[in-house]
């Protein structure tokens, strides 16, 4: 495992985990998350500032722990928006890499697909690392792939539902039509969940509410952490076929009369 | 003069560049990007560009998010 290493654009990364940083009641509780969670990739969102009465921004906090920013298009509604949010959020400085995101409808935080490609190939055209959350679908995420992003990020179920990997023939799919790394972003609720992702092969997992939602975050972005561990390590180990009768563990042979 | 920053209306003094503009609203510079009229200025064009009445500013920075 020590050379298993999560490759996008020109980033190494060691933590398949990737976490967001909001729906948190304090910083400090963030901070404490995303330690716990051993993630090395923290999403961000881009807001305009309060110019009037001044406080630590989010960056002052992640300064204090070593991690890569991935800023988001989180609320941009079309391909005009998530590329300005893009361009502002890389003129921060800390970052080339983009989640893009092009929402489509508010109830399911659905992405708008034709949006999102048009997005993509002027942000892609810009030097940006794109990284776009998408829905489960096969062509989509080889579009995608076909234009230069670095990964694909389907979604497991929507948003901050909690519904965990509610298709996981098409992110099966998905892994054996695309060669950048597929991400499952979106949906994961607990545990399991995070593992189902990475035992289907999947090169990472992102995931906000359900740690920051969880009645203790600490722990539950120790679970999560445990839990991509355990299912990169499932994958990479072969799983047996599943069968329907059973085969004995012990030795037929021998036995006592 | 009068500008826009993040939606709200201001009365500045004469004669501002961008980068006076932030010392005015004693803005930490380290984590924020500027647009003038929907053009990025970049960090390294805050002290020669002007502000001029009736431009539009939007201040950002990086929040909580997922």
């Amino acid at each position: 495992m020590s050379e298993d290493y999560l490759v996008i654009g020109d980033k190494k990364f060691k933590s398949r985990l990737f976490v967001g940083t909001g729906k948190y009641s304090t910083p400090e509780l963030m901070l404490g998350a995303i330690e716990a969670s051993g993630a090395e990739v923290v999403t961000v969102a881009l807001r305009r500032m309060n110019i009037e009465g001044q406080q630590r921004t989010i960056l002052d906090y992640l300064a204090e722990i070593n991690c890569t920013i991935l800023p988001n298009t989180a609320g941009c509604y079309t391909a005009e928006e998530a590329i300005r949010t893009a361009r502002l959020a890389r003129e921060l400085g800390l970052s080339n890499m983009v989640k893009l995101e092009v929402i489509g409808d508010q109830k399911t935080l659905f992405p708008d697909n034709e949006a999102l490609l048009e997005a993509a190939r002027v942000l892609v055209k810009e030097g940006f690392i794109v990284l776009p959350y998408t829905n489960d679908d096969p062509v989509m995420a080889k579009k995608l792939e076909d234009i230069g992003c670095a990964a694909v990020m389907p979604l497991g179920a929507p948003i901050g539902s909690g519904l965990g990997i509610r298709n996981p023939y098409n992110i099966r799919i998905i892994l054996e039509t695309v060669r950048v790394p597929v991400i499952v972003d979106a949906g994961v609720g607990t545990a399991s969940d995070a593992s189902f992702a990475m035992e289907l092969g999947c090169a990472g997992v992102l995931m906000n509410t359900g740690i920051a939602g969880a009645k203790d975050p600490i722990k539950m972005a120790k679970a999560m952490r445990l839990a991509v561990e355990a299912g990169r390590l499932a994958y990479l180990a072969g799983r047996i076929p599943k069968k329907l009768y059973a085969s004995a563990s012990s030795p037929m042979d021998n036995l006592i009369e | 003069m009068r500008v826009k920053v993040n939606g709200k209306e201001y009365e500045l003094p004469e004669n501002l560049t961008v980068l006076q503009m932030l010392n005015f609203f004693k803005i930490n510079h380290n984590f924020v990007a500027v647009e003038r009229n929907k053009e990025i200025v970049s960090r390294k064009d805050w002290e020669n560009v002007k502000v001029c009445d009736g431009d539009v500013f939007e201040i950002v920075t990086f929040v909580g998010g997922g």
